[in-house]
């Protein structure tokens, strides 16, 4: 198939839909995934593709909607939850880190939990403290869990399938202000493989490590900088694990300068993982401080103005690189 | 008296008989500072559970909590392999990674043992669906303590198994405490079947130190689990030690135990034997000799087995052949080796 103009949310439901066809063991299990179509649509229609034993509305009950698929994975299906909210993650958490985490390792090798757990954050929708967070370092601070955050159309729906061939559990995060976002999906080609980090524009003056929505927030930011003389390479990680490190370190040897952008808080977040690995790996050729430009840390507030605040924008990530390679303080510069 | 009778009952002694060996054995392997951790709890009052694991088919699967050897033996684990893995040895069941609380054998459907009060009972709710969806005949049954059932994720697993009709079974082992303490401290109204018959399950509580009611209660409940109706069964026991191996039980008195200690499953099935002439005291004794020698086997095997490679450590973090976690040593050594 031809490369196709499409959105982040078709993408991923393509690839539920063909996974479900080409796989029996596949279903899907979550709050309001069946009738409704999910809370962001991305389930809308399968119900009547595949039946309700393979789409099936939860009760909220996400503890036992994750535990159930854990004894489903062990069993030998291959569910996909959809837990609505990431910020709801912290019901489910024991289900995540001490079970679907642990099984395979607890058991010596015995039983894997083949599952995926589909869920969204991000800010951009004035949801507030309690449907915004970017928690991502709650998952990768577990051994044993994949975590993977698409950016792209065609990583939305590459990495799914991917995820849905996976022997372990894949903790998916989407981002909420990406579902309508159009780009092009090509099914035949993938941005990149599993664990690998894909170079979204080369530059030589610095490099910016970034994924999810920070990717385009980035990337517009570089466009800015270009403008101004300043080349930045920026690198959308894909997944966090497994996380490869070797092209950072590539990149941050031959520009010599790195700054990391997440939207998460900046406070033990993965933002600090990032940065410590480019800084252990790459001391000899760093010419500045390698940077984190994260999130507030703060609650994510409701006002559209307070919100926007809260997490990086192209802006603040011009500015910052500015100061960082030709040391152009931004107004706010104390 | 139930079909099979007292043949059935003498199986029942049998299995009851090993169960209560291994956990003495579990015990002085600790005593001799021969067990990994002092993370061990035994199931002696609760031998009775013999009585779901007869009643469970090959391909049935179940889940347990910390304190499942006695339902791992019943469901015909090697108690070889379980003591090696109870010592930290390379042949135990989980090469030595899981330990007491992590016992698992997926070739008797076992999911695995859980450490997490109530962290295994979600997962019988997923099996059933497995089970449903493939049309397998097949049962989950979900073990765990009176402590679990004031747990939240029980009545989250329990509506989901009623409201999809699952082949599903909780059964939980009431010894009457969690940790140090008592139901009547725990619960408000202690009748816990009562919680499941609320949430449209079939519910009844057996008297756990009658080996046979168990074992009718069972069948009757896994029959109907296997139809669509799942079940919830309470077995009413006695713990008759402390919670973990180093537990003397100072909050409770001498007197509740001398009573509790009592309600002995395994003491009242030889009674009966004796008492219906089904076995004679030389019978009896044999067997009892024949699960001695069993378990010791399984200690100085598992004595004598030996300790996983350190490397080993590693493996079954992912899948094989899945990108496996980087060794700090390999980390390091990319800093401030060679090539630097």
């Amino acid at each position: 198939m031809a490369a196709v103009e499409t959105t982040y949310r078709e993408a991923l439901r393509q690839a539920l839909i063909e996974a479900m066809t080409e796989d029996e063991t596949v279903f899907v299990m979550g709050e309001e995934v069946g009738r409704y179509g999910g809370a962001y649509g991305v389930t809308k229609g399968l119900l009547e593709m595949f039946g309700e034993n393979r789409v099936i509305d939860t009760p909220i009950a996400e503890a036992g909607i994750v535990g159930a698929a854990v004894g489903a994975a062990m069993t030998g299906s291959r569910p996909v939850v959809e837990l609505m909210y990431i910020d709801f993650a912290g019901l489910t958490m024991d289900q995540v880190a001490n079970q679907a985490a642990k099984s395979r390792y607890m058991f010596g090798g015995q039983i894997g939990v083949p599952m995926v757990l589909r869920m969204q954050g991000g800010t951009g929708r004035s949801a507030a403290a309690q449907h915004s967070q970017s928690l991502e370092s709650w998952f990768t601070h577990v051994p044993g869990l994949r975590v993977v955050m698409p950016a792209t159309v065609n990583d939305a729906y590459h990495l799914l399938r991917i995820a849905l061939k996976c022997p372990d559990p894949v903790i998916f995060i989407e981002h909420k202000g990406l579902y309508v976002r159009k780009g092009t999906l090509d099914t035949e080609r993938p941005d990149g493989a599993w664990g690998q980090s894909v170079i979204r524009r080369e530059g030589a003056d610095l490099t910016i490590v970034t994924y999810s929505r920070m990717v385009f927030e980035a990337l517009a930011a570089a466009e800015t900088l270009s403008a101004q003389g300043v080349s930045a390479e920026v690198i959308d990680i894909r997944c966090l694990n497994p996380l490869d490190d070797e092209t950072l370190i590539r990149s941050v040897t031959k520009t010599g300068r790195a700054m990391v952008v997440t939207e998460s808080v900046m406070t033990s977040g993965f933002a600090a993982e990032l940065s410590a690995r480019i800084s252990e790996r790459c001391f000899e050729h760093l010419e500045e401080p390698v940077l984190r430009v994260a999130g507030e840390d703060i609650p994510i507030p409701v006002s559209p103005a307070l919100e926007r605040g809260a997490v990086p924008s192209p802006q603040l990530i011009a500015e910052t690189a500015l100061w960082l390679v030709r040391r152009i303080a931004p107004s706010w510069a104390a | 008296m139930t079909a099979g009778g007292n043949k059935l009952l003498l199986e029942h002694y049998r299995t009851m008989r090993r169960i209560r060996s291994f956990e003495e054995r579990v015990n002085e392997l600790f005593v001799r500072g021969q067990s990994a951790g002092s993370m061990l709890h035994m199931s002696i009052g609760e031998e009775s559970i013999a009585g779901v694991c007869r009643a469970m088919e090959p391909g049935d699967s179940f889940t347990t909590h910390h304190r499942g050897h006695g339902i791992f033996i019943a469901r015909g684990a090697d108690p070889k392999r379980m003591m090696s893995e109870i010592a930290g040895k390379s042949d135990g069941y989980c090469s030595g990674k899981g330990g007491s609380m992590h016992i698992a054998d997926m070739t008797l459907g076992a999911l695995g043992a859980n450490a997490i009060v109530g962290g295994g009972i979600p997962h019988v709710v997923g099996a059933g669906l497995s089970y449903r969806n493939r049309r397998l005949p097949h049962v989950s049954v979900a073990f765990f303590g009176d402590g679990a059932a004031q747990q939240g994720i029980l009545y989250e697993a329990m509506n989901m198994a009623a409201l999809w009709k699952l082949p599903v079974v909780f059964c939980c082992i009431n010894n009457q405490y969690g940790m140090g303490t008592r139901i009547d401290r725990a619960a408000a109204n202690p009748n816990l079947h009562e919680r499941a018959i609320a949430c449209g399950l079939n519910g009844l509580t057996v008297d756990g130190s009658d080996v046979e009611e168990v074992h009718d209660a069972a069948e009757r409940i896994l029959g109907a689990a296997r139809n669509g109706m799942p079940g919830f069964m309470v077995i009413n026991c006695y713990r008759f030690y402390g919670h973990a191996r180093l537990d003397k039980s100072p909050y409770r008195e001498e007197s509740e135990e001398v009573e509790g200690r009592k309600r002995d499953a395994l003491a009242n099935a030889r009674k009966k034997l004796l008492a219906r002439a089904t076995a004679d005291d030389a019978m009896l004794m044999q067997i009892d000799d024949d699960a001695e020698a069993e378990m010791n086997a399984a200690v100085d095997h598992a004595v004598a087995a030996l300790s996983p490679p350190v490397d080993t450590m590693f493996r079954d973090v992912f899948a094989e052949g899945e990108p496996p976690p980087r060794p700090l040593r390999h980390h390091l050594s990319m800093i401030l080796g060679e090539g630097r």
